[in-house]
């Protein structure tokens, strides 16, 4: 098979795309169990029957009435200027874009920087499906599952020197294929960033799936931060270069409208947007207003990352 | 000049042709958000309630344009007819911000709706949020253009009924600056609808202008 032809899921093992629990139970029966288990799962996701969280992965964080927002709408309803500014110009202009090979380079204060091939960085660590709150700075939010690595796993591999603070994400550069670079929107590539500690964290994820199968393009495949307890655009997508640094990156947003855009972007129904109150927010799928939780729902594992900060003044 | 395309009268069915059509963009899309909303359709996508609420915010935008589009178009073509549709063009334009912000007041912002939602959420909005101000301020500026609209206050007001009408300049000029503002960072869009504003108002400057020189450099009695 040539190289570009691969998908993680030719390398992943199935075992990976299994539910954990259901693939415990099945582990029992015979291989063709295994199949069997999995084509289970699958059906599972595709009839988006009740109560099908569990097949998605663990929950992190879920308040008592979230529930999955529908697949449909997660991967037509994207924020991914690189295709398009509208939502759905993203599924509509990404489909051909090719994410093999990929390559994603770790570099600045580490010990061990690379340039590695993405089965190969991913390779070391466990895949796996947590299911997030995701809240837009647009005052619209999604419950989406994910699949992917811990960030942590990647960055202690590569053994951060003790000057780096900071950690820096960098989007593909390529006009030709991301035709939304063709214009000014931003200042390409998309930049975002973290503090070290923030990096660290055991919520923050490298995703590489969603709903089960890998990302499709518009959700940026093939390789994307999660960071539950921050705004969606902290979530980079894309992404081919990892720095540890000891400067605080300068983070895309931030640098075309620091008024309303900052560094930390933590979900603060308290602090407004400029341009709209942050306090309630739209759920995708559903009519009603919801109110907006500190830290998107996750104070309790985050909110100590930052005490004794201005959140109003951070933000 | 004689009419362009002998078109010196207008054409059969085209005032029930402007009846019907104008408002159906609004109707299509108050009925697709309710069903996208409560009946499980999805016309709009997945945001039924942006989708709806933008589409009839840039359709009102869309109506003004052609409301002010008519004189030049008159004086340019000679299709002097056009004439008495500007004032119906006006008040569908209207109609349209008006349910613009009744979408934006109970879809969006969910007053009287939302249980999180209060008066001091909206009045925060209206003061704090210069682009919603604007949008408000050309709603509350279109009111007395609609209430003057009949041909009873015509009548009554007389001269005064032309000098408050030139108020849709800068109304039209305050949609535009709202759209600009309301847009989180591509400015294409708003951008070809203050292109086709400046035209407009420009073309309207330029015979201004034109006239004051004629009357000036008419021959004056020795």
């Amino acid at each position: 098979m040539p190289r570009h032809d691969l998908q993680s899921s030719d390398i992943t093992p199935e075992s990976v795309y299994v539910d954990r629990r259901r693939f415990l139970a099945a582990a029992g029966l015979a291989g063709a169990g295994v199949l069997a288990a999995g084509t289970l799962a699958r059906a599972a996701f595709a009839a988006g029957r009740p109560g099908q969280q569990k097949s998605l992965g663990t929950p992190y964080g879920l308040q008592p009435n979230d529930t999955p927002t529908p697949e449909e709408d997660v991967t037509s309803y994207n924020n991914f200027y690189e295709f398009g500014t509208g939502k759905d110009d993203p599924a509509a202009n990404a489909q051909d874009f090719k994410t093999r090979p990929w390559t994603v380079k770790v570099e600045g204060m580490v010990a061990k920087p690379g340039d590695y091939q993405l089965e190969d960085f991913l390779k070391p660590s466990r895949m796996e499906d947590r299911i997030y709150r995701m809240r837009c700075v647009e005052a619209w939010s999604m419950v989406i599952p994910w699949r992917g690595i811990p960030l942590a796993d990647v960055i202690k591999r590569a053994q951060p020197t003790s000057q780096a603070k900071f950690v820096e994400f960098t989007t593909l550069l390529d006009p030709k294929r991301m035709p939304g670079q063709r214009y000014p929107v931003l200042d390409w590539p998309y930049n975002e960033g973290l503090r070290l500690d923030e990096a660290l964290h055991p919520l923050t994820l490298l995703a590489t799936g969603v709903y089960g199968k890998d990302l499709p393009p518009q959700n940026g495949a093939p390789l994307r931060l999660v960071v539950p307890w921050k705004y969606g655009f902290k979530g980079i997508k894309s992404i081919v270069r990892i720095r540890l640094t000891d400067r605080m990156p300068r983070t895309s947003w931030a640098l075309a409208n620091p008024g309303e855009y900052g560094f930390y972007a933590n979900v603060n129904p308290a602090v407004d947007h400029p341009r709209w109150s942050q306090a309630t927010e739209r759920r995708i799928g559903s009519f009603r207003r919801l109110q907006t939780l500190p830290f998107n729902g996750y104070a309790d594992q985050v909110a100590s990352l930052y005490s004794g900060m201005d959140l109003v003044r951070n933000y | 000049m004689p009419p362009l395309g002998g078109l010196a009268r207008e054409p059969r069915g085209f005032a029930t042709a402007l009846l019907l059509l104008t408002p159906l963009p609004a109707v299509l899309y108050v009925a697709a958000m309710i069903g996208d909303l409560f009946y499980g359709s999805r016309f709009l996508g997945t945001d039924p309630v942006k989708a709806g609420e933008h589409a009839l915010g840039e359709w009102s935008l869309r109506l003004l344009l052609a409301t002010l589009a008519i004189t030049p178009l008159r004086r340019i073509t000679g299709w002097n007819w056009l004439a008495k549709h500007r004032r119906s063009l006006g008040l569908y334009a209207f109609a349209y911000v008006a349910l613009h912000l009744l979408t934006w007041t109970l879809l969006d912002v969910q007053l009287l709706i939302s249980e999180f939602v209060g008066w001091a959420d909206v009045q925060k909005d209206l003061l704090k949020r210069p682009y919603i101000t604007i949008g408000m301020l050309a709603f509350l500026l279109m009111l007395p253009l609609a209430i003057t609209s009949t041909k009873a206050m015509i009548a009554r007001l007389g001269k005064r009924w032309r000098v408050l009408h030139r108020l849709v300049y800068g109304i039209a000029v305050l949609g535009v600056v709202h759209f600009f503002m309301a847009v989180k960072k591509d400015i294409r869009e708003p951008l070809v609808y203050a292109v086709v504003l400046a035209l407009l108002l420009g073309w309207r400057v330029r015979e201004a202008r034109r006239s004051r020189l004629q009357r000036a450099s008419a021959p004056t009695p020795a």
